[in-house]
């Protein structure tokens, strides 16, 4: 378990003077992670937001050990890693424990990094991989991809006058990462920093990969305020839009059964939703209610079938 | 005394034996992805993993994009990371042999040359290492099975030398050398001594000295690690000599830049890279005609602007044989480098392009003595000769 007091007195391992946007929740969300690490980590990161913001050459945020080579492979480069590392530990040439942790957006993982997640999580290497989901390519400027939710506008879905918005729906990566059977897989949020640690300390904590999808809200791209963040992840545990829960070695857990919202005060304060406001949109609103009661629903199953 | 290693022969193809020298060499990381004509490579060493006899751990990448970007991983945190590859795979590859050699991580790849698709095809041509002649990788050329399996060592010191410190490509003819069965000199394991042992200066493992690898370079610095980067190049040349004659105490074979067959009093000659360097040398030893000269190209990165000069002075008529074409370029990507090396030079032969061999047609002493009786008649007449020709191909 984490302990706070201890953690509070903890080194920052990721700086500030980094160049990441007020209000970026991918900040937040990397501290916390660093905090809760127990061992050494070395790093690997896609490009996207936190790479770009944080090692402009000549300086660099980082305090621990970092790579990032490419877009779409986080994974395979750390699989390259941990291997050298396996390789010089058998012969002598190291002996201390070592975590690996590889950091990449939604536009890093749900889509273009996909199967070099997939590759690595089948071939069972030691790592904690991260996404960072804030559901859209933000780096180039708010483009859709496949973790952008029904209706939300992007550059790519804009609010038209014949489609308005996104208009599929959100892929549910941590089923298919749950399908890959890795030992650990969980959803956290930043506003629940105390479970999202402790998460990150278990995942840490098995032998192969664990799977761990963080919620990161962007101000800029979801057109919401830069104070309301933290504030915004947690409605959306609490409007069971992002649920929190776990599954380990195959069986799932939700960590938090929130006394639900309604869906509006989660898309309200945000202007990428603002199209869903008017009168005549409002079946629109009632079906992104209904989508995220039945992925609540068959979460529920989930937990009643094992 | 005599440094040479003890050796044995042995009947083996170019994928075997470069399998046999990862083997000796023990790399602490292989992650491949098979692709027809390297496919032995990979198959060959997996038995070589699951047999016990080598502690690499291999990664049986998921694509040839990943198993770059693992060795890349591997490389930074101070592993001897090796790989190989062909024709799609190395294209897919592409965008990391670029973070590879900018990170300036001395990887060894196989690659077994093969026509790049469309339409595909799985025979040999070099348009896949040719078209990343500029993606700052040393690049290596073999003629047979045994200079695939020698160039293998070599790679190795070459790209860790820390003048250097850059990633090295052995290139071997697809399906010719991959796959034809040749006699050739296996060392005994005294060859890992040789290439000795990897050492990287800022490891990602050194988690008391924490680096950042790859960071964001803009208008004020991008530029710098670039001519760095030109400049490691450059500086590969001396080391590549050094560890050639360090290689031929050895083993008695010789390796440079280039190799010079008949080339004393050559007055015609052709400018070769890989296997149909052996076909003309065979057409040669049958000619026995010392105006006929032969110039094998060993690295093509470095390019080897001066020595090439040195051996064509006195030439009359030289013809570059290119097995990779270039749409709409001036000629084949060798003819264009070794012309624009001649520039300078006051009394230049005249230089021809001949476009060959590409998907894998054969070319044979019949073709490649149609190329000297041209060269003749070429250096006899005062006109200026048709610059870009094909050879062995419908439609002349």
């Amino acid at each position: 378990m984490v302990r706070l007091k201890e953690i509070a007195g903890s080194e920052e391992l990721f700086t500030s003077g980094h160049r990441l946007c007020t209000g970026c929740a991918e900040a937040t969300v990397v501290r916390q992670i660093l905090h809760a690490a127990e061992n050494p980590v070395v790093v690997a990161n896609a490009t996207g937001c936190l790479e770009v913001a944080s090692t402009i050459y000549p300086y660099s945020a980082w305090k621990v050990p970092w790579i990032h080579s490419a877009f779409e492979n986080a994974a395979a480069t750390m699989s390259g890693v941990e291997s050298a590392y396996n390789a010089l530990k058998r012969k002598g040439k190291i002996d201390r424990k070592i975590d690996f942790i590889a950091f990449a957006g939604d536009g890093g993982t749900y889509d273009i990094g996909l199967q070099s997640l997939s590759g690595a999580l089948e071939r069972g290497h030691r790592m904690l991989y991260v996404c960072l989901d804030n559901e859209a390519y933000m780096n180039t400027g708010i483009q859709r991809s496949s973790a952008t939710p029904l209706r939300a506008w992007t550059t790519t879905t804009p609010v038209g006058e014949k489609i308005k918005g996104k208009s599929e729906y959100k892929k549910d990566l941590t089923d298919i990462i749950v399908a890959h059977g890795v030992p650990y897989v969980a959803q956290a949020s930043p506003s629940h920093f105390m479970d999202l640690m402790n998460k990150v300390q278990k995942a840490l904590r098995v032998e192969g990969p664990s799977f761990l999808n963080i919620f990161a809200p962007c101000p800029r791209g979801w057109r919401s305020e830069a104070e309301i963040s933290i504030q915004l992840s947690r409605i959306a545990v609490e409007t069971n839009y992002w649920p929190l829960f776990e599954i380990v070695n195959g069986t799932w857990k939700i960590n938090l059964k929130p006394r639900q919202k309604p869906i509006e005060e989660y898309l309200k304060p945000q202007k990428r939703f603002s199209h869903l406001f008017k009168p005549e949109n409002k079946w629109m609103l009632e079906d992104i209610q209904h989508t995220v009661d039945k992925r609540w629903e068959k979460l529920l199953k989930k937990i009643d079938n094992q | 005394m005599s440094k040479m290693i003890m050796s044995k022969p042995m009947a083996l193809n170019g994928d075997e034996a470069i399998t046999e020298a990862w083997k000796q060499i023990n790399p602490d990381v292989v992650a491949s992805y098979p692709i027809t004509p390297q496919t032995i490579i990979v198959e060959k060493f997996s038995e070589f993993v699951h047999d016990g006899l080598v502690e690499t751990e291999f990664i049986a990448a998921e694509s040839e994009h990943s198993a770059m970007s693992a060795c890349i991983g591997a490389a930074a945190a101070g592993g001897r990371a090796m790989t190989a590859t062909a024709s799609q795979g190395f294209a897919l590859m592409w965008e990391m042999l670029f973070i590879a050699s900018s990170m300036r991580l001395p990887i060894v790849m196989a690659v077994a040359n093969r026509a790049l698709s469309g339409p595909i095809n799985i025979h040999c041509d070099h348009s896949d290492s040719m078209g990343g002649r500029d993606s700052g990788w040393i690049q290596l050329y073999s003629e047979n099975v045994q200079e695939a399996y020698d160039n293998v060592f070599q790679a190795v010191r070459i790209g860790e030398d820390k003048r250097v410190r850059l990633p090295v490509m052995v290139c071997l003819d697809g399906f010719t050398t991959s796959h034809g069965v040749e006699r050739v000199e296996i060392f005994d394991d005294s060859i890992r001594n040789f290439v000795g042992e990897y050492h990287i200066d800022h490891s990602l493992l050194d988690v008391d000295n924490p680096v950042t690898y790859g960071a964001m370079n803009l208008q004020n610095y991008y530029f710098e690690q670039k001519r760095q980067q030109i400049e490691a190049m450059n500086n590969s040349r001396p080391v590549i000599k050094e560890v050639g004659k360090a290689f031929e105490e050895i083993s008695g074979r010789k390796y440079d830049f280039l190799e010079a067959y008949n080339m004393d009093n050559a007055e015609v000659a052709l400018v070769v890279i890989g296997s149909t360097a052996g076909t003309v040398k065979a057409l040669l030893d049958e000619e026995k005609d010392s105006r006929l000269g032969l110039l094998k190209m060993r690295t093509f990165r470095p390019f080897p602007a001066e020595e090439l000069i040195q051996h064509l002075r006195g030439c009359k008529a030289v013809a570059i044989l290119d097995r990779a074409g270039s749409y709409g370029g001036v000629g084949g990507p060798v003819y264009s480098e070794v012309r624009s090396a001649l520039y300078d030079e006051t009394e230049k032969p005249h230089i021809v392009s001949y476009i060959y061999g590409l998907g894998g047609r054969d070319t044979t002493k019949k073709m490649i003595k149609s190329v000297y009786t041209d060269l003749d008649s070429i250096a006899k007449s005062k006109d200026t000769p048709t610059p870009i020709r094909y050879l062995g191909v419908r439609g002349d």
